[in-house]
């Protein structure tokens, strides 16, 4: 009976380890990131200016932010076909067959590769074949980011919706079938009505994947501190600011840095959070 | 209008068939160009890598700029090799996973044994939190806590407290996930015969679960095998082998960037990235075995 309680309570107490981790970062980050707020005050998320030279700094968030949003929708938006037949093909089309045994292995091996390699195969492929296609300069930008961050989605966004789709149940597609309807009807009419949610929290959480690629973004991106004004233009997104400017950042600009990082963990909580609300509502 | 519609639809099957038929043909195609990704990144990795490849690239250390301009101007391949990264790499995974494991796993316990409590819902909330943490701002997190604090500079525990904190949420996940698969009766029938609560789960409950928790913890690990972002503001790099944890220390990924950020030693990102690929991709088939396996 007491050795039983003994190790109830380790649980309990390293349990706990978790939340006192949480609680600890969003402390550190908070207390990292008092500095700049009180120099900036609330300007430093609608400023769009970053300026670094001594005696006049002045920092931000906005462009980053932009940056962040922009490249993330733009990822979401060209993943959108690619990962939404894929899940089709896999949940529907071709459901419990080899070929789409082989597929999953595949896409699940997209999610494998890290983010760096993503950014060579972006640098060395991707970007001189955009030059060769006309889109013009040297290949950097928010479209070419967007490119390689809506590859890297992909997984993510599929095998939620993929499993979500298989689960649909047959007597309500069966119906549909004998009242004479073609598969794309049953599709459209069954199939994504029912897993709308699920289909929807997916593409949520891959979002929230986008938002938080560091490498692959930094290597592509471009690299500057401006609000991005076009999709063709450079920019920096709020995760590869931080990896760009860390080296050689310290007082106020670490601060602006660990403030940016801050507005990432909270943005990127929130978009998960809502994510899992919604599969939790659907299940 | 809409029963008009549909009886109006009906003149028209062929096509409807049609349109059944062109739909299917897009999305056959369209997932086709989903893979074409990773058959083309791991092609490129090989074409250009391979060569590379030799006992030396796995046990020398990264060589010098000047040795790397001599080679590439008569022609021959970079001499040396990524020890250094490799034996970083495995020194912070390690590391890492004996930070990560037995928190992880001990807290999966937890949330399936108190299913539905509040403590258990909030952990369990916050750790699905966690998991979505970008690794940059773990990393900066890593940086605040070890870097300025416990080692005084740049080293490989603040490189491991980075990875382990990405790992965590991962492994308590799939505790938590594989211990319910498990039939109660087995918990049930070993309480019975008066096993006191912590034998059942070390002696009944882990070794039902082993392969499940063991499939859990290798994918957490190739997950954080590639990860570069947080390395750069912990770990840093080094050019030598080291094995002191309060001293900044390579990794491959670590390595890669150097490599790219430095026009002399293109040539080795490629190598070096299909080594790190291959790492992966093992472990990721490994797991994926004895995830068939149980079945």
């Amino acid at each position: 009976m007491n050795s039983d309680k003994i190790t109830k309570l380790v649980l309990f107490l390293v349990s706990i380890l978790i939340l006192m981790l949480t609680a600890g970062m969003v402390f550190s980050l908070v207390g990292g990131a008092i500095p700049a707020f009180k120099a900036f005050g609330l300007q430093f998320i609608y400023s769009g200016e970053w300026d670094p030279s001594r005696g006049r700094e002045n920092y931000g968030a906005l462009p980053f932010i932009v940056g962040t949003l922009l490249t993330s929708f733009a990822a979401l938006i060209i993943s959108f076909p690619l990962s939404f037949s894929t899940s089709l093909f896999l949940g529907e089309y071709y459901k419990g067959t080899r070929v789409a045994r082989i597929l999953g292995l595949l896409v699940d091996l997209l999610a494998g590769i890290p983010s760096i390699v993503y950014g060579l195969w972006g640098f060395y492929v991707l970007r001189p074949f955009l030059i060769d296609l006309g889109f013009g300069g040297q290949g950097f930008g928010i479209f070419t980011a967007s490119l390689i961050l809506a590859i890297m989605i992909i997984p993510y966004a599929t095998s939620l919706s993929n499993e979500i789709i298989s689960m649909v149940p047959n007597d309500l597609k069966e119906a549909a079938y004998s009242l004479g309807a073609t598969r794309l009807e049953v599709i459209t009419n069954v199939v994504v009505p029912n897993a709308r949610s699920g289909i929807v929290a997916g593409y949520i959480l891959a979002f929230g994947r986008a938002l938080g690629e560091t490498m692959a973004v930094t290597m592509l991106i471009g690299n500057t501190n401006i609000v991005p004004t076009g999709f063709f233009q450079t920019g920096n997104t709020m995760a590869s600011v931080i990896a760009n400017q860390f080296g050689e950042a310290d007082g106020l600009k670490l601060s602006s840095l660990i403030a940016i990082a801050l507005l990432l963990f909270v943005i990127t909580g929130i978009v998960n959070a809502l994510g899992k609300m919604i599969i939790k509502k659907f299940s | 209008m809409e029963s008009i519609n549909t009886f109006l639809d009906q003149d028209h099957s062929a096509r409807r068939i049609l349109k059944d038929k062109l739909v299917l043909a897009g999305i056959i195609a369209l997932s086709l160009v989903t893979i074409s990704p990773i058959i083309l990144i791991i092609s490129k990795l090989v074409v250009k890598g391979y060569r590379q490849i030799s006992l030396d690239f796995l046990i020398k250390n990264t060589p010098d700029s000047y040795e790397a301009i001599t080679a590439v101007a008569n022609g021959e391949i970079i001499p040396g090799g990524i020890a250094n990264g490799i034996v970083g790499t495995l020194l912070m995974v390690s590391v890492a996973s004996a930070l990560a494991i037995p928190i992880g796993v001990l807290t999966g316990i937890y949330l399936y044994e108190n299913q539905g409590k509040f403590m258990a819902n909030l952990t369990r909330s916050v750790s699905d939190i966690l998991q979505g943490v970008p690794s940059i701002v773990l990393g900066l997190i890593s940086y605040l806590w070890i870097v300025k604090h416990v080692t005084m500079g740049y080293s490989a525990l603040a490189g491991s407290v980075s990875m382990s904190i990405m790992m965590l949420p991962m492994i308590v996940r799939s505790t938590e996930e594989t211990l319910k698969m498990i039939p109660q009766t087995l918990k049930e029938a070993a309480l019975a015969l008066g096993v006191p609560y912590h034998k059942v789960l070390l002696r009944v409950m882990i070794p039902t679960g082993f392969s499940g928790l063991l499939t859990g913890i290798l994918l957490g690990i190739s997950r954080i095998l590639g990860e570069t972002a947080p390395l750069l503001l912990t770990a840093l790099g080094s050019s030598i082998i080291n094995l002191d944890m309060t001293k900044p220390t390579s990794a491959i990924p670590l390595l890669i960037w150097e490599f790219y950020n430095d026009p002399n030693m293109i040539d080795l990102i490629w190598s070096s990235s299909l080594l790190l690929m291959t790492m992966i991709l093992i472990l990721n088939i490994v797991s994926k075995q004895i995830i068939a396996n149980r079945r």
